[in-house]
């Protein structure tokens, strides 16, 4: 059944403050909505419960990609097409750059936004991996004040989060300390553009005095959270070579979660999974053996 | 339950100034089709996958199938409409004709759009990037192998080398 707008309230305050003011008002009425990749989908197929949403979209509190000496502070309504343009991020992010530009067609990445898809919370979100893989902080903002949560701690379960109805992401932050490592993403779907990941893998590692350092990987679509593989990064610390790689290959399908759904099964999931761990760390090795 | 009213939300359309009175959780698609009469834009899938109701939304490429209307309030659209200059065609226009690159026409309009689109932020695409810049707007017929020809001749025709 397609939505009737007239069911549908939609506010669009000038301001944060405005907006936070609204949504402490009445926690939990109203629903926020950004560029409306993923929440004017549901709400065409009359899926969408909430009936009063509140635009964040142009809020220039929530615009805007500043650096420091220390870190790169990502506004949450920043467009995936922001991300690509931006001077930083493909050459001290290319994880995030390489998803940003995988993320649906130009339109909606014209649309789509970070902080959107950080809130909307699918596991299979190409984005979410590389924010896991560089350590990302969160900065939450409501009428009561901000706080720093370590984005690691977001997503508590499917599609469950540590926001606060009341609250909002204000700014995502990246350490910059990053641009010596080797990265690594690869997404596997039924096809490069628009389509939905059935695994997506991003990662990184330092290559030192001839050996892997600070290996990291996290996953999308392998459990009900983008995962941060630990036990398949602990399996190659040191070495890699085929010992250590199929350590890796049997921790990441060990620690992963994977289902059948429309786009995939856990089988293939898991095959594909192991695949993509074992790429990275031959691909790692290349590269240090080549330096 | 019909709990709200409609009000008033003005854009700017193809260089004209409209103001139109809309739900404001109406999608821009069908208010420009409905109210504005500017049927170019076509509905396909209504999910943001297919490119067929695209127009830009202060220079961006957007699915207008996506935008709430509130969300186009004091913004410059433009839709396929307000590509040419009166009778005569802009370049894209010209080369979709001679290239055979309209077979039913559905998704034409997306697709001249998100070439423009792609025109201005890369004067001279590399075919990797025609074909990057297309990958939201879906063509059942054509096999899309005249589309790609219609925009590279459309740069040979419009850049100066």
């Amino acid at each position: 059944m397609r939505a009737d707008p007239a069911d549908y309230d939609l506010v669009a305050p000038r301001t944060l403050r405005d907006v936070l003011l609204l949504l402490a008002g009445e926690p939990g009425a109203w629903l926020p909505i950004a560029g409306g990749t993923d929440l004017m989908v549901l709400y065409a197929s009359g899926k969408l419960p909430q009936r009063k949403l509140v635009s964040l979209w142009n809020l220039p509190e929530l615009r805007g990609i500043q650096a420091t000496d220390k870190d790169i502070r990502i506004g949450a309504a920043c467009s995936y097409t922001e991300l690509r343009g931006n001077e930083i991020i493909p050459t001290e992010f290319p994880l995030l750059a390489s998803a940003a530009r995988w993320t649906g067609s130009i339109a909606n990445q014209n649309r789509g936004t970070l902080g959107g898809n950080i809130v909307n919370a699918s596991p299979a979100a190409d984005s979410l991996p590389a924010l896991l893989v560089y350590e990302a902080d969160l900065i939450l903002v409501s009428t009561e004040g901000e706080r720093r949560v370590p984005y690691v701690d977001f997503h508590t379960g499917y599609k469950k989060t540590l926001l606060k109805p009341h609250e909002l992401i204000r700014e995502i932050r990246l350490p910059r300390r990053f641009e010596e490592y080797f990265s690594y993403a690869r997404k596997v779907g039924a096809r490069n553009a628009q389509a939905i990941s059935k695994v997506c893998l991003a990662a990184i590692g330092r290559w030192k005095n001839g050996a892997a350092h600070d290996v990291r990987m996290a996953m999308g679509s392998v459990a009900p959270v983008p995962l941060r593989l630990r036990n398949a990064e602990r399996a190659v610390n040191g070495a890699i070579d085929a010992v250590s790689i199929a350590a890796a290959r049997e921790a990441a399908i060990a620690e992963i979660q994977p289902i059948d759904d429309i786009r995939s099964t856990a089988a293939y999931r898991t095959g594909v999974a192991g695949n993509l761990v074992a790429e990275f760390l031959q691909a790692l090795r290349a590269y240090g053996g080549a330096r | 339950m019909s709990a709200h009213a409609r009000g008033e939300v003005s854009f700017t359309v193809n260089a004209n100034e409209r103001t139109v009175r809309a739900y404001p959780m109406e999608r821009l698609l069908d208010v420009l089709r409905e109210q504005c009469d500017l049927t170019g834009v076509k509905e396909g899938c209504g999910e943001g996958e297919c490119g067929a109701c695209a127009v830009l939304l202060d220079g961006a490429l957007v699915n207008s199938c996506l935008v709430p209307v509130l969300q186009a309030e004091g913004a410059r659209i433009m839709t396929i409409e307000g590509l040419s200059t009166g009778s005569r065609l802009h370049a894209l226009q010209r080369t979709f004709l001679e290239c055979g690159a309209a077979q039913c026409g559905i998704c034409t309009p997306g697709m001249i759009l998100a070439a423009f689109h792609l025109l201005n932020t890369k004067p001279r695409p590399s075919r990797e990037e025609i074909q990057e810049g297309l990958a939201g707007n879906l063509c059942r017929c054509t096999g899309y192998a005249q589309i790609c020809e219609a925009i590279a001749d459309a740069v040979k025709q419009e850049v100066p080398r």
